[in-house]
């Protein structure tokens, strides 16, 4: 056991979650290893939302351990603490600013001080700059920098989130169903900046677009009443009799 | 096409056009008063000087409504309270420099005091005779009722109306305080009869040309000071909480900081605003209190135009210009007609009157 717990950048092992008895996780054990980029599927309920929860640090589990890298134990942090140590999440419903720019938006997601006073001489830095300027590369914004985040499209909406996770440099990315009410020109996009930000970040996905799952996954994990039920490359997940059963059969 | 949208951080023409609008006025006033003979028809009398020194003062606290209520998204319609407290404090300095020459001539005590038996001054009157304390007390009594009341509202998460209606019960709870005889305020007389500030007599025509000046200078500092806010990183954060509170909480902010700086520097302006009108006047009693009046000072910024600073102003200004023209031509039909240009701006201008002007190089 400890072997495979080396050089994973995230660990859970046994988590347990009850809700009233419901067992919304159960004995759950998972892992992501560096600069992976892995799927996370399964039916309503089968407890993703609850273990992207117990990541943040906004449910904590009845028991089971969760680490972040080989030191960081998640479940003794705030999840302010948790957002520090590298673990950023985007949520389903973006929610950017609408009445700031691209470039302002991305601004205030910086890294760096959050107080009143100390915002108020705030500068932007060079090296902040030069960083604004490549995620705006990344997210594929950088022509609409000086718009108004109201006027964006709904994708657009989605990958300037992406890059305001991205300014605080998170070595671990939670990505809460990305391409819900997409366009396919969109989505195709969105797979391909998640595949760019792949190995530089370790990314989890959450998703129930099973074509889109299947264009960027290399590694997918079935979750099903709170259990990993199947692991493996698309294909092979496809083909597993149980997922049949509970998921994809129906 | 997409350059259209670098003017918004682009410079600030609509204040630059406000500063060079103060400029002239900086300028002219005293010109007008002092140089031109009283027979001419340019000749501005010393109550046109006091005219534009209240709606000045007005503008005032309508900036301080707009820095809050446009950027941050909290409508505060107790914003009268901080300004009549800034206003008792300069009061109660130009009370205590009345000195035996009252109508009891008493040294110590003002008249109302005499009258009401009171034996010696009341504790919190000590100290007001010196101006520096006083102009202390101008600035830290509206900051400081803005920081506990802020501190309790903000922290408790309260916003939108509920917050605007704690508002409106502080500022009537504290008329209904002043208007008590023994609050040692005046009762509902408040203060009037001033004889002079800082030793210059205040029925002369050369004081009100000087406090129109220093309001002028006033005015134009709480501008700078509000632009400057408005214009940095904390600025933004403001914007963005007006926007998406819960958002920017969790990009790490502390909102409610936020919220309690902008609240108190807001007070502070009101108060200075307060502090500079009741010289020009001549009294502060309870009724500047009312409820009403937050309200009316609330449609100013509306009708002048939200979230630009300049346009709360203008607003203020306009506003009460029509006020002073119709109280006076038409005396019954004022509150109508307040009412009705509230709703009209509210329905077909919603950026307000400034949004009628466009701004240079947004255009194309």
């Amino acid at each position: 056991m400890s072997g495979r717990l080396r050089d994973k950048r995230l660990y859970l092992d046994d988590v347990t979650v009850s809700f009233d008895g419901f067992k919304a996780l159960n004995k759950l054990t998972l892992f992501v290893d560096p600069g992976e980029l892995l799927c996370i599927i399964g039916p309503n309920g089968a407890g993703k939302t609850t273990m992207m929860d117990v990541i943040t640090g906004k449910t904590s589990p009845d028991s089971g351990t969760a680490f972040f890298g080989n030191t960081i134990n998640l479940l003794q942090l705030s999840e302010a603490e948790i957002v520090a140590a590298g673990i950023g999440r985007k949520f389903q419903k973006p929610t950017v600013f609408e009445q700031l720019t691209v470039f302002e938006n991305l601004e205030l997601a910086l890294a760096g001080t959050r107080s009143f006073l100390k915002t108020l001489r705030a500068r932007i830095t060079a090296p902040q700059h030069k960083r604004i300027d490549e995620v705006l590369d990344i997210i594929g914004l950088s022509e609409q920098r000086g718009a108004p985040g109201r006027i964006l499209a709904h994708g657009q909406k989605q990958w300037l989130e992406i890059g305001m996770l991205l300014m605080q440099n998170p070595e671990l990315l939670l990505v809460d169903e990305p391409v819900a009410g997409m366009t396919p020109h969109e989505i195709e996009r969105t797979a391909e900046l998640l595949l760019s930000l792949a190995g530089e970040h370790s990314i989890v996905v959450v998703e129930h677009d099973m074509s889109f799952v299947r264009s960027i996954a290399r590694r997918v994990t079935v979750l099903h009443e709170g259990q990993v039920i199947a692991e493996g490359d698309m294909d092979k997940v496809q083909n597993d009799p149980r997922v049949i059963e509970v998921y994809l059969g129906v | 096409m997409l350059r259209l949208w670098n003017g918004s951080t682009g410079r600030d023409r609509g204040g630059a056009r406000f500063l060079a609008v103060l400029t002239l006025l900086v300028i002219a006033a005293p010109v007008l008063n002092q140089l031109v003979p009283s027979s001419s028809a340019f000749h501005l009398s010393a109550f046109g000087i006091t005219l534009i020194g209240k709606y000045l003062c007005y503008g005032m606290l309508a900036l301080a409504i707009d820095l809050i209520w446009g950027y941050c998204g909290i409508l505060s319609l107790g914003h009268a309270a901080f300004f009549s407290l800034g206003g008792y404090a300069m009061g109660m300095y130009l009370m205590r420099q009345i000195g035996s020459r009252g109508v009891y001539g008493n040294p110590v005590l003002p008249d109302f005091m005499v009258f009401l038996n009171y034996q010696s001054l009341p504790w919190f009157w000590h100290g007001f005779n010196h101006f520096p304390f006083a102009l202390a007390m101008m600035l830290l009594v509206p900051a400081l009722l803005a920081l506990v009341f802020g501190w309790f509202a903000f922290r408790s998460r309260v916003t939108g109306v509920y917050f605007s209606i704690i508002t409106q019960a502080l500022t009537y709870a504290l008329m209904l305080a002043f208007f008590r005889n023994d609050m040692g305020f005046g009762g509902n007389n408040g203060f009037t009869d001033f004889k002079d500030i800082l030793g210059f007599d205040l029925h002369s025509d050369r004081t009100h040309v000087v406090l129109l000046v220093v309001t002028i200078a006033a005015l134009a500092a709480s501008y700078m000071a509000c632009r400057a806010i408005v214009e940095s990183r904390a600025g933004r954060v403001i914007r963005a909480i007006r926007d998406a509170e819960s958002r920017t909480r969790f990009l790490g902010y502390p909102v409610e900081s936020f919220k309690l700086w902008l609240f108190v520097f807001s007070a502070v302006i009101a108060g200075l605003a307060g502090a500079l009108y009741v010289p020009q006047v001549g009294i502060i009693n309870p009724s500047e209190f009312g409820p009403i009046n937050s309200i009316e000072a609330v449609i100013w910024v509306a009708v002048g135009g939200r979230g630009t600073l300049y346009g709360a102003i203008a607003g203020a200004i306009l506003v009460n210009y029509a006020k002073t023209y119709l109280t006076g031509a038409f005396p019954e039909v004022w509150l109508y007609a307040l009412g009705a240009l509230f709703v009209l701006v509210t329905v077909f201008l919603p950026r307000g009157i400034i949004g009628l002007v466009p701004a240079r190089g947004q255009s194309k």
